[in-house]
């Protein structure tokens, strides 16, 4: 199994730690991992964006023009980012602030409305876990268990605290995962 | 009474004045009434005296004196031009306990190196630093140097320093006075018997502040250039004398330890 | 398994410094590597090991403070980005000229000038060709993973040291910026200064003994004939290297009728669009050389006997290529695929590139 994920949205979203915390979830699961971010300006402000791949075997270019899964989090990402699935692929994305739907017909598309879950739950932070969740759901290329095992090693253990919370937001991506077609 | 025979001048017992066992026999290469040569010898003297011949690590400049390695029997590094601050810092910091000294002209320390000699000593990097101000590009055949005086000639001034083109000549002792890493800064001269012995007395003092850890220490030698000054050593002593002390005078400018970090530290900016 | 982690490579320079027992780190900040000085300062090796990290006011200053350390026998090192090995240029050819270790590491952006802060393989004439005046050579090497940028830090220091000669690391900012798998290496403590003094005790300046000769660390001489003497003694240490440290990659190759050479994440993306040939039915292949000084020179030629045509892949107009002919030696086609300024290649523009400019030309 090879997964291609590129992650984009805007600096600030946890587009980046999003992408970590999918990569260690896979080292839990012995895969090889790689997670390769735009840098620099990009990331103050602007448009971020990562892209990760999950792999059962040694994973050749972290660098890709061609993606299995597009988690798109703004509209300038998705007009980047929508012609690079594969045939077939998955594209997910966030409603919020986007004006102009997806339009590939040959490739699942699915909603997850997480910036407004995450404002009404009143954790605005959990946004990008509630994203995670929704992904896993679509694609369930990791467990959940490898996901909490994934943050317990990558968070220091003053932060522990917060890993049900982050769980409590994932298992809520999954159930408001909404499949578009 | 009888006059001393040479056989009684040559034993040891009679002996009032030797050289320095740190300096080597080499000839020096440096034109006579150079001041470079004085200043060899004192810090030779110094190490000797301090017994510190197997902890010293000298840092030799580009200038007149690269090859100062020649002349004094310890081990030595030699700088880029101008490098020689950041080259005793990773000496330093690597092996605290070595005494470290650097040994620049004005050219090395304060023009090409200004970057270097200035962070070094912001640092308070313990090490000495001894600065041979003498006005002027020796080694490359006289040209103007940082510390050129105003009016000199030199062969890229060749009608006198001009400040609208120039600027003025750098006070860059003063700046590093200014600056909280150093801890000792001089300016000294070894023209006359009585300055040699305080030139000396001020080194000695930079390599025991250098084993305190109290910052950098400082000193600057006003010296003289007779080659590229086109006078002969006399005249250029007087010339010294006459136009670089009214504008670099001689003395310590700062014997202090800076200790205002409590004052001046600002409260934690990130959790 | 040793310390297994996920961590950038940038980072992971910073804690294989540590755990080779690295006595100074001098650095300047400069993105795409400024992770490498963050990490150490977080890390305080200064408490752990004794290691000294210092930020200095230039790249000028701490090639320099490298000089200094690594004079005394220290292990030292320091890492920037392009723009900032220029600035170290100077050293580096003083280093090369009086004989001192020491590692560098490029993690290459675009260029000329300040250019972009992309990844870029552009240097690679500056640092397989010298890049600083005067006749001389550093060891290159050039990691395509997260992992050799571990192991490749060690791995400088000992065949730096071997020769007395700097040694560059020259990786770019994919490599340094992306987080892959690592297994740390075990930790190595600081040499001792008396273990210094017994391994490198005959050519350090660590004090004057009444036992021996000063010593002086100096790239000068004023006597040509005896320049030369040094000059041929550095030559005979490039040519010791050319002979013993050849290090290379080959993926497929004994059978492959298109050779794609190709180095650090060049090499990544060249594997992956060998994959996509070969299901193409295409006989693929790649030689990565994984020291770019020496030169895998031998190997390639000797892949000349099957292969029909050869495709430099870098991120630069096309340096490496001019290796690669000499390796090749005229006996059949070579030619250059590239993206410039911070533009990444992908696989499948190394696949149209074998297609067009070997298959098909």
């Amino acid at each position: 199994m090879t997964e291609e994920i590129i992650i984009a949205g805007f600096g600030g979203q946890g587009v980046l730690s999003m992408g970590k915390i999918l990569a260690y979830s896979g080292i839990m699961q012995n895969q090889e991992v790689s997670w390769f971010p735009s840098y620099g300006p990009e990331m103050r402000g602007g448009t971020a964006n990562v892209t990760v791949i999950l792999s059962d075997e040694r994973i050749s270019s972290p660098v890709l023009n061609q993606f299995d899964t597009a988690i798109i989090l703004n509209q300038q990402s998705l007009d980047k980012f929508e012609d690079k699935v594969k045939p077939g692929g998955t594209l997910l994305f966030d409603p919020n602030g986007i004006i102009k739907e997806p339009t590939r017909t040959d490739i699942k598309i699915y909603k997850i409305d997480a910036t407004r879950i995450a404002a009404d739950n009143g954790q605005p932070k959990t946004f990008n876990m509630i994203v995670l969740g929704a992904f896993l759901k679509a694609k369930p290329i990791v467990k959940i268990e490898n996901v909490k095992k994934g943050l317990e090693k990558s968070l220091p253990e003053r932060h522990h605290k917060m890993i049900p919370m982050n769980i409590e937001a994932l298992i809520l991506g999954e159930k408001e995962l909404i499949e578009v077609q | 009474m009888d006059e001393l025979q040479l056989a009684d001048i040559i034993k040891p017992e009679n002996k009032v004045y030797g050289k320095s066992k740190i300096m080597t026999d080499t000839p020096m290469h440096y034109c006579y009434g150079c001041s470079h040569g004085v200043v060899h010898k004192l810090i030779a003297e110094v190490i000797e005296e301090m017994n510190i011949q197997e902890d010293t690590i000298g840092i030799a400049p580009v200038g007149c004196s690269v090859m100062m390695y020649y002349y004094l029997d310890i081990d030595w590094l030699q700088a880029p031009h101008g490098r020689a601050p950041a080259v005793a810092t990773g000496y330093k910091r690597t092996n605290p306990k070595k005494y470290v000294f650097t040994y620049q002209g004005d050219g090395d320390l304060a023009a090409i190196g200004t970057a270097e000699t200035m962070h070094a000593v912001n640092r308070g990097e313990n090490i000495v630093m001894i600065f041979i101000n003498n006005a002027i590009y020796g080694m490359t055949g006289g040209q103007m140097a940082p510390t050129t005086m105003i009016g000199q000639s030199t062969s890229t001034s060749p009608h006198g320093r001009d400040v609208e083109v120039n600027g003025y000549p750098l006070k860059i002792t003063e700046l590093i006075a200014q600056l909280p890493g150093s801890a000792y800064v001089t300016r000294q001269s070894v023209h006359t018997p009585a300055t040699v012995r305080k030139c000396k007395k001020a080194i000695r003092k930079a390599f025991e502040n250098s084993a305190k850890n109290i910052g950098t220490s400082f000193i600057e030698v006003v010296s003289t250039c007779n080659s590229g000054w086109k006078l002969d050593p006399v005249e250029s002593n007087k010339w010294m004398e006459e136009n670089m002390f009214p504008f670099y005078p001689l003395g310590d400018i700062k014997d202090s330890v800076h200790d205002d970090v409590e004052k001046y530290s600002v409260q934690k900016n990130k959790k | 398994m040793g310390d297994l982690r996920l961590m950038k490579g940038n980072e992971v320079i910073a804690e294989a410094a540590i755990r080779c027992g690295c006595d100074g780190y001098f650095g300047y900040p400069i993105t795409p590597q400024s992770e490498v000085m963050e990490t150490l300062m977080l890390r305080r090796p200064w408490e752990e090991t004794g290691m000294v990290v210092l930020q200095a006011e230039s790249e000028v200053a701490s090639i320099n403070m490298m000089f200094g350390g690594a004079s005394s026998g220290k292990k030292v090192m320091t890492s920037s980005s392009s723009p900032g090995i220029s600035l170290m240029t100077e050293g580096i050819s003083y280093m090369a000229g009086a004989e001192l270790p020491g590692v560098i590491v490029n993690v290459q952006r675009g260029g000329p000038g300040l250019g972009t802060i992309q990844p870029s393989q552009a240097d690679y004439f500056q640092a397989t060709k010298g890049g600083g005046h005067g006749d001389y050579r550093l060891i290159v090497l050039a990691p395509n993973s997260v992992q050799e940028m571990n192991d490749f830090v060690d791995l400088g220091f000992e065949l730096s040291f071997k020769y007395r000669n700097p040694a560059l690391i020259l990786t770019d900012g994919v490599i340094g910026q992306m987080m892959e798998k690592v297994e740390l290496s075990e930790f190595k403590p600081r040499l001792t200064d008396k273990q210094i003094e017994e391994k490198y005790g005959e050519w350090i300046a660590s004090g004057k003994k009444p036992d021996r000769e000063r010593h002086i660390k100096t790239s000068l001489e004023m006597v040509s004939e005896v320049q030369e003497k040094n000059n041929e003694r550095f030559q005979a240490k490039y040519r010791a290297m050319e002979k013993d440290e050849v290090r290379f990659e080959a993926i497929q190759c004994d059978d492959a009728e298109y050779v794609i050479v190709a180095y650090g994440v060049s090499s990544r993306i060249s594997q992956k669009a060998v994959v996509l040939l070969r299901e193409q039915g295409i006989k693929a292949g790649l030689l990565r050389p994984i020291t770019l000084f020496p030169f895998p020179t031998q190997k390639i030629n000797q892949l000349t006997d099957k292969a029909k045509g050869f495709l430099s892949v870098e991120m630069s107009s096309g340096q490496m290529i001019e290796d690669v002919k000499l390796a090749v030696n005229g006996k059949t086609k070579v030619e250059h695929f590239g993206r410039m300024g911070g533009v990444i290649a992908t696989p499948g523009e190394v696949v149209d590139a074998v297609k067009q400019k070997l298959i098909g030309g």
